[in-house]
């Protein structure tokens, strides 16, 4: 397929997917109604009209429109491939994937059987009051949970990853030549630290930051004040593209909720406001047995950190939303994942009975609440903080449980943090493998979560300041390795994997932006 | 894609087993084979035209195209000639980027003219020894289509009109494709418009029903 064809195919498949949405009707009203003002002539009405559209702003709207498309659109694919092509290229990855998701179902099926509790119900009048009565403090209910355990955590999954094998990939010579050190196994390409300096240039030594260079001790006219004085302009040109060049060096505290909404181009509009509502609704009139493991979730790890307890209410409200959101089934055209279906009392195999169960078709794992928490910080209206959330997960979180070869995707991930480690501080690899204590098994943990709930909140969103900038997740698993570059020293010393997660067990002094700016730059190569 | 692959018939051929090339007597041989040998025979006695060869690779780090050509009216024996040489489909031939991947090589692509074709041997390579096997599947060829007849202008006038089309096709979308893909969309949205009802409303329930007990393995 030539380019040519390619950028049209995009082109018509963007024009579809604005063509049906809110955005369209909007800039169609407005051009009608400008048909009233003096300054549009009928002999120039084409141009006339679109300068109108372009001084009133509505053509900025519909770029960042497209520029959304253009992040979460499909990968140009050739025309004969078929859907599940697009969702993961690699057929054993599919099937492992596939493997993994009728694991967690079945444990689904059974902890409904054993407990008694149905996976979806509705509920009853007076309960559907008193739920809506205590909306915005749901956190003071204390359900009986102790019956209910998550579903999976990380370190099940991780076992999943550790055990992934391409059947195509010769490793009959793998005690001898080849290294093996590492837990991954599978032959993915990643990048390595030459490959990393020209991708993320912006963050090397020469170039200001913020979360280094807006140090307290560092005059603020030398990077800081007049970063921001940018950021503020990036905000009001309400440009998306901007926005996401201008996140690469950091959002200011100030700036960062208006900048991460441009990028995202969650706007905010009465509709989603409205749209939010619904959801909400769907939460007051059906009973989720997914309800309670996020209960759960959130009891586990939110409401005991100590950043985020405070943030407990807004916590459930987006959650059981989210799990409520079919707009959300969407991301699966291009997620390994596949949503779970089921049958409503009972039909099988009735096509007209089947639904997917939750309606997002997402199953919430021990310390997903935690992809939402930071997100607190920087928005205190619900539905504002809801869409953004949503979009999150859709561009970038989803791919950190799900078995994909995106390079983005966990897998990459892990691998990439391997590598790095065992390019770049090979004593300290071998040492931690030899006593046990592979490193992945420490730093997995970090990566499912993208870190949140592992560093001080400021520092969480200099790192997720970056993911949005660079548009991929790969800065997390660059901060992993140098974490543990950070901490070698004293790495070197333990004899137990006990010892080893000890030294590790509190990052939430670190300084992510040196850290990572040093791994990358001022590492020997 | 140009449109062809989805109305157009691909011409039956048979695709004889891949040949996979040793040295020695390659049995006692244990170690794999760098290169492979896929001839594509076309229907006897009836020479294509060829368009487009797809094909889902599968651990090809490259291809090459051969092609075997009778000269029309000719008695003279059909020549092989190299028609693209050594096509990346992976990445990195260690790595697995490309390796799944679906391809197709279009006649504008290749360095000869891809007419008149009796045969087509693809030789495909991987240098890499971290794969246990590799091919190609799903190999199809494609006939290239005359434009009809009826319609067809004087050979002069249609060479004047490439000649005056192709500086400005460099590097933009054939607006053809463009322009009826367009025109299909919004034929769409005015019938979208008029049906306003199909649109999705976000509901997850069937008639207000969401009872579920099981989740389908299946």
């Amino acid at each position: 397929m030539d380019e040519g064809t390619e950028l049209s195919l995009t082109i018509a498949h963007i024009v579809q997917r604005l063509k049906g949405s809110h955005l369209h009707s909007q800039i169609e009203r407005q051009a009608k109604e400008c048909l009233h003002q003096p300054e549009i002539k009928l002999e120039s009405l084409r141009e006339d009209v679109r300068s109108f559209l372009k001084t009133s702003g509505w053509e900025r709207k519909l770029q960042n429109a497209v520029y959304r498309e253009l992040h979460i659109q499909l990968p140009p694919s050739h025309p004969t491939a078929p859907p599940e092509h697009l969702k993961e290229p690699l057929a054993y990855m599919r099937k492992a994937q596939a493997s993994w998701e009728k694991r967690v179902l079945k444990s689904l099926n059974s902890m409904s059987t054993e407990l008694g509790v149905p996976l979806a119900r509705m509920r009853p009048a007076v309960e559907q009051k008193e739920l809506t009565n205590k909306w915005n403090e749901m956190g003071t209910d204390e359900p009986d949970l102790s019956r209910f355990r998550p579903v999976y955590a990380p370190k099940d999954f991780l076992e999943v990853l550790i055990s992934l094998r391409n059947p195509n990939h010769d490793s009959s010579e793998d005690v001898s030549t080849r290294s093996h050190w590492g837990l991954i196994q599978v032959p993915l390409n990643v990048r390595d630290i030459p490959q990393l300096r020209r991708a993320y240039s912006e963050l090397n030594l020469t170039t200001g930051q913020l979360g280094i260079d807006d140090h307290a001790h560092i005059h603020p006219d030398l990077f800081e004040s007049e970063y921001v004085q940018i950021g503020k302009k990036v905000v009001a040109e309400q440009d998306s593209a901007a926005a996401q060049q201008y996140s690469r060096q950091g959002c200011s505290t100030g700036l960062r909720a208006d900048l991460w909404a441009l990028i995202l181009n969650s706007t905010n509009q009465p509709q989603d406001v409205m749209h939010y509502e619904q959801l909400k609704a769907g939460v007051i009139q059906h009973d989720l047995l997914v309800d309670n493991l996020i209960y759960k979730d959130v009891k586990l790890t939110a409401s005991n950190d100590d950043y985020y307890f405070v943030f407990e209410d807004f916590l459930y409200q987006v959650l059981l939303c989210f799990s409520r959101d079919t707009a959300v089934l969407e991301h699966f055209k291009y997620n390994s994942a596949t949503p779970p279906k089921s049958y409503i009392q009972g039909k099988v195999g009735d096509e007209e009975s089947a639904v997917v169960y939750p309606p997002n078709g997402v199953i919430p794992f021990h310390g997903f609440s935690m992809y939402v928490a930071p997100l607190c910080f920087l928005y205190n209206e619900p539905s504002k903080l809801y869409s953004v959330f949503r979009e999150m997960y859709i561009r970038y979180f989803f791919r950190l449980h799900s078995i994909s070869s995106s390079p983005s995707g966990i897998v990459a991930l892990c691998l990439q943090f391997e590598r790095l480690l065992q390019t770049h501080l090979p004593q300290l690899f071998y040492h931690l493998r030899q006593i046990g204590a592979q490193p992945l098994r420490i730093a997995f943990k970090w990566m499912v979560r993208a870190f949140s709930g592992y560093l001080s909140t400021d520092q969480l969103l200099l790192l997720w300041d970056r993911i949005l900038g660079y548009d991929s997740l790969e800065v997390v698993a660059v901060l992993a390795a140098a974490v543990f570059a950070f901490r070698a020293e004293n790495l070197m010393e333990v004899t137990s994997l006990a010892s080893a997660e000890a030294v590790l067990a509190d990052l939430s002094t670190l300084k992510v932006m040196p850290l990572i700016q040093i791994f990358l730059f001022a590492t020997a190569i | 894609m140009s449109g062809s692959a989805e109305d157009v018939v691909p011409v039956s051929c048979t695709i004889k087993p891949p040949v996979y090339l040793q040295i020695g007597d390659g049995k006692a041989d244990t170690a794999h084979s760098g290169v492979c040998v896929v001839d594509v025979n076309l229907p006897f006695g009836k020479p294509v035209n060829i368009e487009e060869i797809t094909f889902k690779n599968y651990y090809t780090a490259y291809v090459t195209v051969r092609l075997l050509r009778r000269s029309p009216g000719q008695e003279a024996p059909a020549k092989w000639c190299t028609a693209l040489r050594d096509l990346p489909l992976m990445d990195n031939p260690h790595t697995e980027g490309g390796s799944q991947d679906y391809y197709s090589i279009h006649r504008t692509q290749m360095q000869a003219e891809a007419d008149h074709v009796v045969s087509v041997r693809l030789i495909l390579r991987q240098p890499s020894s971290a794969w246990l096997t590799f091919s190609l599947e799903d190999v199809k060829i494609f006939p290239h289509l005359e434009p009809d007849p009826e319609k067809e202008v004087s050979d002069w006038l249609s060479d004047l009109t490439l000649v005056d089309q192709h500086p400005d096709l460099e590097g933009l979308p054939d607006p053809q494709t463009v322009s009826s893909s367009i025109q299909q969309m919004w034929a769409l949205t005015e019938v979208m418009q008029t049906n306003q009802t199909t649109a999705s409303i976000g509901r997850f329930d069937v008639d207000g029903c969401y009872d579920i007990n099981l989740l389908s393995l299946t």
